[in-house]
């Protein structure tokens, strides 16, 4: 190899990209990386919102219209795993690689090469994963959750794909996590001490190390999956000494840390958003991040809160119940902050401010929800209903998907330079606000009613609901759709936007011109008090 | 290449931009594909064919040659700055973390068999109602009566430590062997590093080579001690939970080993080539953090899986 290292004069780091296709396979730039894993998750959103709409139309009326069963359990399995893994968590880690060296006052992530193999991987994971659907005897058909022994046992054999799949995945959001805790540990500018910085990179400091305690965890699931069913061991088969249920127990131990690495860098998101839009500094700094680090906490001892009528010990069942129950101490300040702030602000409704006010109450509803399923007793009813359909779905979708997309309305101009069209922006937030209540609100009363989860055919007596949730499924995908034409339009012909776009916007990231060059800070800004503070 | 002189150390240095991460993601790909492939036709009856995730090995093994070999110089030419060693000390650290959490599955597993399941299993217990599957199951460890011993063949024995007074047995039995070498070997390596910083390479080569030995004879009693399980012992991946627990705990440790001294033995070769500084020696400080990592789990296996 002969290639001269580039980095020996200060204006090598004034070029630009490279061209063409080259320069996204091969980058190193943590905005180029970040374009990348945006467009990527927002390509996988389609492909998992295609799948719920097959689902929503199955459940359009009762008895089966469009699907065999086997094929409908195809759909949600895959529906759930591309959502989660494929759609909110790259997109997580896009405003990550866009926002964090930004925000921190750093000239690019700390390990940039890493950085682009953390990306590629996810294109060729998800390319195995959905190529299973394509395989003879079909793909994971056993639920997002992939309970043992439905996924050994009883599984069709491209459960080996899955596995393989999942940990490509894992791997990817290991190193995705390693860059991002040592960018924000080691690259800081000069001055901004870890209780002076911006929220959506705390929040992401506690979310990737979430994803590295509890990735590995995940890996040996599936590896101990992989050994059952190819090596003969017993891990997940009482008749050799083992057990489906600690299949449940190893997996939520995952799961839930899980499902706070979906919500945590929301906060952060919402944290900026609702400052800005109010124009007053974020209330009770200290508290936010104090809050997010509990939840953190918590999340590794309330896991089998999923599991209460699988049958465990009553202590057991008492313990998780009040574990789980705790959490909405540490999530109720988060709300009473992001509400204090507004109080008294100069207070004004663009695209991202109502996205983030959507956010906050309707995440509240979901944690509401949540909090009925914590307790025990109630949870027998409750349990693999519609009800917890709903709960989760007011979580992941008002809640996760919201604040990323009130996250790239917020940062659109920092991005491309252009502003998004105000009347365009609106007319999407309407339409998807709207479409996400039509959808799930039902579903928490056909669950409380007593409608199973995961089947294709369901008794007269839901029938009416299910076809309302079915109409709004149809008008949020296609909403989405229109959100795409929103941001296309905008980086197209949008209006050139200000380096600080917003009036109220405070962080470094708005001290650079719109759109952000290539490289942010080679040089370690000066980090001033009013700016970092708000 | 260009001669440090001219670098200037204030600048975090960000490649501009490098083939390896996607071509490696492709290997990775080729890989896993192939060993699904490679599995099922296995478990489907086939004959397997290995083909295509030896190439994807190769693949991988080439990319990572390549792209350590450029990081390597990199530092040489003076391009890794302390802001950048400080990444890659964090990037080390958090990266054996998640090692230490990839056990931590297996190590969970274990107690969860061995506190809960074998004994509801056996009718002890809050769940003890289980019992009623296999009434004729005795809850005992090591597992050595499966509840179903037609789906999973007993294990002929354990590999249970001998009792403390049995001092003649204790001198036929290899993980004792092991305990004591793969300890002495984290003090090896701990003098090679004391080596480079005392600028003393032929002491280094010597304790690191040492060291990289240790693991090695680690490794040929870890198989002599397979094949006694398999052959004299009827102990197998199939003999029931306590098989399967043995062999996985052992088994990724024993993976970890062989990483751990192929990444030791890569040091030694750059030893050998005049690499490593007392200010500038992160690759060796690096394997040598994985290798006392490898070492600490080992402690916990001989503990937990061994001797309790």
């Amino acid at each position: 190899m002969s290639e001269v290292i580039h980095a020996d004069h200060h204006d090598d780091h004034d070029h630009g990209p490279a061209k063409g296709l080259k320069r996204w396979l091969f980058t190193t730039n943590h905005k180029d990386i970040g374009t990348l894993y945006l467009w990527f998750s927002f390509a996988m959103f389609l492909v998992g919102g295609v799948l719920a709409l097959v689902i929503r139309a199955e459940l359009f009326q009762p008895g089966l219209q469009f699907v065999q069963p086997e094929f409908f359990n195809q759909m949600t399995t895959n529906h759930g795993l591309i959502m989660v893994f494929g759609a909110i968590m790259p997109a997580f880690v896009g405003l990550a690689n866009w926002l964090i060296p930004m925000q921190v006052g750093a000239p690019d992530m700390a390990l940039p090469r890493m950085n682009n193999l953390s990306f590629w991987i996810l294109p060729f994971a998800f390319g195995m994963m959905i190529s299973t659907l394509f395989m003879e005897g079909g793909g994971p058909n056993f639920g997002w959750t992939f309970y043992a022994p439905l996924s050994t046992t009883y599984a069709p054999p491209s459960v080996t794909y899955f596995i393989f799949a999942v940990h490509l995945m894992g791997a990817s959001s290991i190193m995705g996590s390693i860059n991002i805790i040592a960018t924000i540990l080691n690259m800081r500018a000069p001055g901004m001490t870890l209780m002076k910085m911006p929220m959506f990179v705390w929040t992401w400091l506690i979310t990737a190390y979430l994803l590295i305690a509890v990735m590995p965890v995940l890996a040996g699931a599936v590896t101990m999956m992989l050994f059952d069913i190819h090596f003969n061991t017993s891990f997940f088969n009482a008749a050799g000494g083992g057990d489906p249920v600690m299949f449940q127990h190893i997996f939520w131990f995952f799961g839930h840390p899980e499902v706070y690495i979906m919500i945590l860098p929301a906060f952060g998101i919402v944290s900026h958003i609702i400052p800005a839009f109010a124009r007053k500094r974020l209330f009770g700094y200290t508290s936010m991040v104090y809050a997010v680090a509990s939840i953190a906490f918590l999340s590794f001892i309330v896991w089998a809160h999923h599991m209460f009528t699988v049958g465990m010990p009553l202590a057991g069942q008492l313990f998780f119940m009040y574990s789980t129950m705790l959490i909405a101490v540490p999530t109720g300040v988060k709300v009473f902050n992001w509400i204090s702030t507004m109080w008294r602000g100069s207070m004004t409704f663009e695209t991202p401010m109502l996205f983030a006010i959507a956010f906050v109450v309707l995440f509240t509803m979901g944690g509401f929800s949540g909090l009925m399923l914590a307790i025990t007793p109630v949870d027998y009813q409750y349990h693999d209903t519609y009800f917890v359909v709903a709960h989760f779905h007011y979580v992941l979708v008002p809640g996760a998907l919201f604040s990323i997309i009130a996250a790239v309305y917020f940062w659109f101009p920092k991005w491309t330079g252009k502003m998004y069209d105000e009347t365009l922006g609106k007319i999407h937030f309407w339409l998807s606000f709207v479409g996400v209540n039509v959808t799930f609100f039902p579903q928490h009363f056909s669950g409380l009613a007593g409608m199973p989860r995961r089947i294709p055919d369901y008794p007269l007596q839901f029938a009416d609901f299910n076809m309302i949730s079915s109409v709004g499924a149809f008008i949020f995908g296609l909403s989405q759709v229109f959100f795409l034409y929103v941001i296309i339009k905008s980086i197209r012909s949008g209006q050139p936007a200000e380096g600080r776009s917003w009036e109220g916007a405070k962080g470094l990231e708005w001290t650079l011109p719109s759109p952000a060059p290539y490289h942010s800070f080679t040089h370690p800004p000066v980090v001033k008090d009013e700016e970092v503070l708000g | 290449m260009a001669s440090s002189a001219r670098v200037d150390k204030s600048i975090y240095f960000v490649p501009e931009s490098g083939w390896y991460p996607v071509f490696l993601a492709f290997g990775l790909m080729v890989m896993v594909t192939g060993l699904a492939g490679w599995l099922n036709d296995v478990s489907a009856g086939g004959s397997g064919d290995s083909t295509q995730s030896l190439i994807g090995f190769a693949i991988v093994s080439l990319v990572l040659y390549s792209w350590f070999a450029k990081v390597i110089e990199e530092n040489t030419a003076g391009l890794n700055n302390e802001s950048v060693q400080r990444s890659y000390i964090w990037g080390m650290g958090w990266f054996i973390f998640s090692e230490v959490m990839f056990f931590a599955a297996f190590f969970g597993a274990l107690f969860y068999v061995r506190t809960f399941v074998v004994p509801w299993l056996g009718g002890e217990g809050d769940k003890g109602i289980t019992n009623y599957l296999w009434p004729a199951f005795e809850a005992t460890w090591p597992v050595v009566q499966n509840p179903d011993s037609a789906l999973f063949e007993n294990p002929g024995q354990s590999m249970e430590a001998p009792g403390v007074t049995d001092v003649s047995a204790w001198g036929a039995y290899l993980p004792f062997y092991n305990t004591v070498i793969l300890l002495s070997s984290s003090v090896t390596v701990h003098f090679a590093h004391d080596a480079i910083k005392a600028e003393n390479r032929q002491k280094l080569i010597g304790w690191l080579g040492f060291t990289v030995l240790l693991g090695l004879v680690f490794l040929v009693l870890q198989v002599a001690e397979y094949i006694h399980a398999y052959q004299d012992l009827g102990l197998t991946l199939g003999s029931g939970i306590y098989g399967s627990t043995f062999f996985i705990l052992t088994g990724f440790h024993g993976f970890h080993v062989t990483l751990g001294t192929f990444m030791l033995l890569i040091q030694l070769f750059r030893a050998l080539r005049g690499h490593f500084s007392p200010k500038d020696c992160f690759g060796f400080e690096a394997s040598s953090w994985y290798w006392h990592f490898v070492d600490v789990v080992w402690v916990g296996l001989f503990i937990f899986v061994y001797v309790l």
